[in-house]
C-alpha cells in the first residue's frame, strides 16, 4: 500500500464481507472517504449499515476483507484502541456523571491532565453552544442539547473519523431539520471526517458531501447528491432517493439511449435508458419520473412539445406549502400520478375532478433493466 | 388541593388494610411488647420491677457482645461474598446470555430455593461430613489418609450462608443491570475505557441500587439466620440468635431474651445506616 496515495483518504474499506451464519449482512463492500469530508451512508432498515458501522468502530470483526484508517489496518484492532469515535443512536450519554464529565470521559481515559481536561472540555462546550452546561446533569438538557454533548464527547478527542449513527432519529421534525444545518456547519468548522448513517434520505442529501445508498448488503451507488438524485444508476437508488411515479413496462423499441415502452397498464411511453443494464427490446423495465418534472396544463394544447402526454383527472390533493401536489388518475388507464404543482399561483384554484393535461420528456423518464431490486424501496 | 371523596379515601384503607394489619399484628404489637418486657427485671417470682439491667448484661459479659460482634462480622464477610460471587452470575444472566439460555440461567438460581432450608442446609452436612461425599471422594484419591470433617468450622457456616443468601443477591442485581443500556457500555468501551474502568465507572455506579438492596437483604437475613449457623456450625457456630433462642427456651429467660432482640433489631439498623454513610447511598434511591 502506497503510504502517500492512503494518506488523502481518512478511511478505506476494500472488499468488505460480514456474514452471520448463513445470512450475509454486508456484501463485499469497497469504498473510500476523503480527509475532512461528511461521508452518509443511506439505506433501508435491515440493509446492513448498521453493521458496516459497527465493524469501521470495532464492535463487529469483518469476515474477510479490510478496513484501514489513515492507511493503517483496523483489523483486530479493538474498539478503545482505534482513532474512531462513534455518536450512538440514543446517544448513550453516561447518566451518572454530569454533562462536563460526560465530555471529559474520554480524555481521562487517555490519562490527559486535569488542567488540560478542563481546558479541552471548556472549550468543546463552547464549540457547540452549550459553554455553561459543564455542571448539568445529563436528564436536565434537552433533546438537542443531549444530541451536541453526545458530539461534543467524541470530538473531543480529536478522532480520525466521527461515526454518526442515526443521531437525529431520535428528535421531533422542527429540531431535526435545524440540527440537520448545525451538524453541517459544526463539521465545516471541525475538519473531523464524519461518517453518517441513516435511513432518511433529506439528512443524508443536506448534509453529505458523498452519498452512498446501500441496499441488501451491498451500495448501489457512491456519489455526490445531486448525481444521486438526477443521475441514479440503479432502480433502487431511484426508487429510495427522492419520490418518482413508477411503471413496471416492457421495451417495444429501442433505438441507442432511447426506448419506446408500454406500461403493464397499457400506457405507452418514451423514456431513456439509465443505469448499468443494457435494454433489450422486449426486455422488461422498471419506469421511473420525477413528480416535479411534469408539467401540468388545463388545455391540451400546451403539452404538444412533451414526448408523454396524459390526460387525467385530479383525485385529490396534497397541500404541503411549497411542496404541495395532486394525485392525477390517467383516463386511459387507471394510473395514480403524483405531479408536483408549480408555485406560480396558477394551480392555487385547482379542484378535485377537475380535467388536465400531463406532459414529460423522454429524457425525464428513466428506465432500469428490470431485476427485482427494487421492490425492497 | 383537591379534596379526596369519602370513597377513594374507603378505597385506600381497604387496600391497605392487609398490610397495616400485618405491620401492626406482627412487627409493630410483638416489638412494643418486646421492649415492655426487656425493660423488667424479676425481683421475686411473679414481681417485676423497671430495670435496664437485660441490657446492662449484654455490654458486661464479654461472651453476649463478643458473639454479636462475631455474628454481625462473618454476615458481613457473608454478604461481600455474596456480592463478589453473584455479581459476575448476575452481569452473565443480564447483559450477556441470552433467550432462553437467559431465562433458564435464572430459573436455576431459583431452583434450590423449591427446597426447604432444612433439606438444602441437610445436603451440606451429607456432602461436608465425616462420613461424606467429600471426603470419601478424598480417600478414594488418596488425597486424605482418614476422615476428613468439614462440618463444624466458620468455613462450613460461610458456605452455607452464601448458597442460601445468593437469589436475593442475584434477583436485584439482574434487574438494575437489565436496565442498564448495552448502548453506555459500547460508548464507554468507543470513548477508550478499558474493561475494568468501565465496570467502575458505568456499570458499577449504575447497578448501586441493586447492589444496595441486595447486600441489605442478604445482611440482615444472615444476621437473623437461625438453622444454617447452628446445623452447619454445630455447638461451636455461637450464632446471635442462638444467644436469644437459648434466653426464651433453654433458660426461660424471657427478659433477656427480649433485651437481646431488641439490640440485634437496633445494632443491626445500626451497621446498616453506616454501611450505606460509609458508601454515600441513600435508602430512597435503593427503590427505583
Amino acid at each position: 500500500m502506497n503510504a502517500d496515495a492512503s494518506a488523502a483518504f481518512d478511511l478505506e474499506v476494500e472488499s468488505v464481507v460480514k456474514k452471520f451464519a448463513a445470512f450475509t449482512a454486508v456484501d463485499e463492500v469497497s469504498f473510500t472517504v476523503p480527509k475532512g469530508s461528511f461521508f452518509s451512508i443511506l439505506g433501508p432498515s435491515g440493509c446492513g449499515k448498521t453493521t458496516l458501522m459497527r465493524m469501521i468502530a470495532g464492535f463487529l470483526e469483518p469476515t474477510s476483507g479490510d478496513l484501514r484508517i489513515k492507511g493503517r489496518s483496523m483489523l483486530g484492532v479493538p474498539p478503545n484502541r482505534r482513532p474512531v469515535n462513534m455518536v450512538f443512536q440514543h446517544l448513550a450519554l453516561f447518566p451518572m456523571m454530569s454533562v462536563a464529565e460526560n465530555v471529559a470521559y474520554g480524555l481521562r481515559r487517555r490519562g490527559a491532565g486535569r488542567a488540560e481536561i478542563e481546558e479541552k472540555v471548556a472549550a468543546m462546550l463552547a464549540r457547540v453552544g452549550l459553554p455553561d452546561a459543564g455542571e448539568k446533569r445529563i436528564d436536565q438538557l434537552s433533546g438537542g442539547q443531549k444530541q451536541r454533548i453526545a458530539i461534543a464527547r467524541c470530538l473531543v478527542l480529536e478522532p480520525d473519523l466521527l461515526l454518526l449513527d442515526e443521531p437525529l432519529g431520535a428528535l421531533d421534525l422542527k429540531l431535526r431539520e435545524q440540527m440537520k444545518v448545525e451538524l453541517k456547519q459544526l463539521q465545516a468548522d471541525v475538519g473531523t471526517t464524519f461518517v453518517y448513517i441513516t435511513h432518511d434520505q433529506s439528512e443524508a442529501l443536506v448534509m453529505s458531501d458523498q452519498v452512498a445508498v446501500m441496499n441488501a448488503g451491498r451500495f448501489e451507488q457512491v456519489g455526490n447528491p445531486q448525481a444521486l438524485y438526477y443521475r441514479p444508476e440503479t432502480a433502487f437508488v431511484a426508487g429510495f432517493v427522492g419520490d418518482s411515479n413508477r411503471w413496471i413496462g416492457a421495451a417495444v423499441a429501442v433505438d441507442g439511449r432511447g426506448i419506446k415502452l408500454a406500461t403493464d397498464d397499457g400506457l405507452v411511453l418514451y423514456g431513456t435508458a439509465a443505469g448499468r443494464g443494457q435494454v433489450q427490446s422486449g426486455g422488461s423495465l422498471d419506469v421511473f419520473v420525477r413528480p416535479e418534472s411534469i408539467a401540468i396544463s388545463r388545455s391540451g394544447k400546451d403539452m404538444e412539445s412533451w414526448h408523454n402526454r396524459v390526460q387525467g383527472k385530479v383525485k385529490n390533493l396534497l397541500f404541503n406549502g411549497a411542496n404541495s401536489r395532486a394525485v392525477v388518475i390517467d383516463d386511459k388507464t387507471g394510473f395514480e400520478l403524483i405531479v408536483a404543482l408549480p408555485q406560480t399561483g396558477e394551480f392555487a384554484d385547482l379542484q378535485r375532478g377537475e380535467t388536465v393535461h400531463l406532459g414529460w420528456s423522454a429524457e425525464q423518464t428513466l428506465c432500469f433493466v428490470h431485476d427485482g431490486a427494487a421492490e425492497a424501496a | 388541593m383537591e379534596r379526596v371523596s369519602a370513597g377513594t379515601k374507603l378505597t385506600v384503607l381497604v387496600l391497605f388494610a392487609p398490610f397495616i394489619l400485618w405491620m401492626l399484628l406482627l412487627v409493630i404489637l410483638p416489638h412494643i411488647d418486646l421492649l415492655t418486657i426487656s425493660l423488667r427485671e424479676r425481683v421475686a417470682p411473679r414481681v417485676y420491677e423497671f430495670s435496664f439491667k437485660n441490657y446492662m448484661e449484654f455490654f458486661v459479659e464479654p461472651l453476649y457482645w463478643r458473639t454479636f460482634a462475631r455474628t454481625a462480622i462473618m454476615s458481613i464477610l457473608a454478604t461481600v461474598l455474596t456480592l463478589i460471587i453473584g455479581f459476575p452470575i448476575s452481569y452473565y444472566i443480564a447483559k450477556i446470555a441470552r433467550g432462553r439460555l437467559k431465562s433458564s440461567l435464572f430459573l436455576l438460581c431459583m431452583l434450590p430455593f423449591w427446597v426447604s432450608e432444612l433439606v438444602r442446609t441437610f445436603g451440606w452436612m451429607i456432602l461436608l461430613r465425616e462420613s461424606g461425599i467429600i471426603s470419601g471422594v478424598l480417600q478414594w484419591l488418596g488425597l486424605a489418609d482418614g476422615p476428613v470433617e468439614m462440618l463444624y468450622n466458620d468455613a462450613a457456616i460461610m458456605v452455607g450462608l452464601v448458597y442460601t443468601s445468593m437469589l436475593f443477591m442475584v434477583v436485584p442485581l439482574v434487574s438494575t443491570l437489565d436496565s442498564l443500556d448495552d448502548g453506555l457500555i459500547e460508548a464507554a468501551y468507543d470513548l477508550g475505557g478499558s474493561t475494568i474502568a468501565i465496570l467502575r465507572e458505568i456499570v458499577i455506579p449504575h447497578a448501586m441500587p441493586g447492589i444496595v438492596s441486595g447486600c441489605i437483604v442478604v445482611f440482615m437475613l444472615t444476621l437473623g439466620n437461625y438453622l444454617t449457623p447452628t446445623l452447619l456450625g454445630g455447638k461451636d457456630s455461637l450464632w446471635f440468635t442462638e444467644q436469644i433462642y437459648n434466653q426464651f427456651i433453654t433458660r426461660f429467660n424471657w427478659e433477656q431474651g427480649s433485651a437481646f432482640g431488641f439490640l440485634l433489631l437496633l445494632l443491626s439498623s445500626a451497621i446498616i445506616w453506616t454501611g450505606l454513610r460509609l458508601t454515600r447511598q441513600r435508602l430512597q434511591d435503593t427503590i427505583k
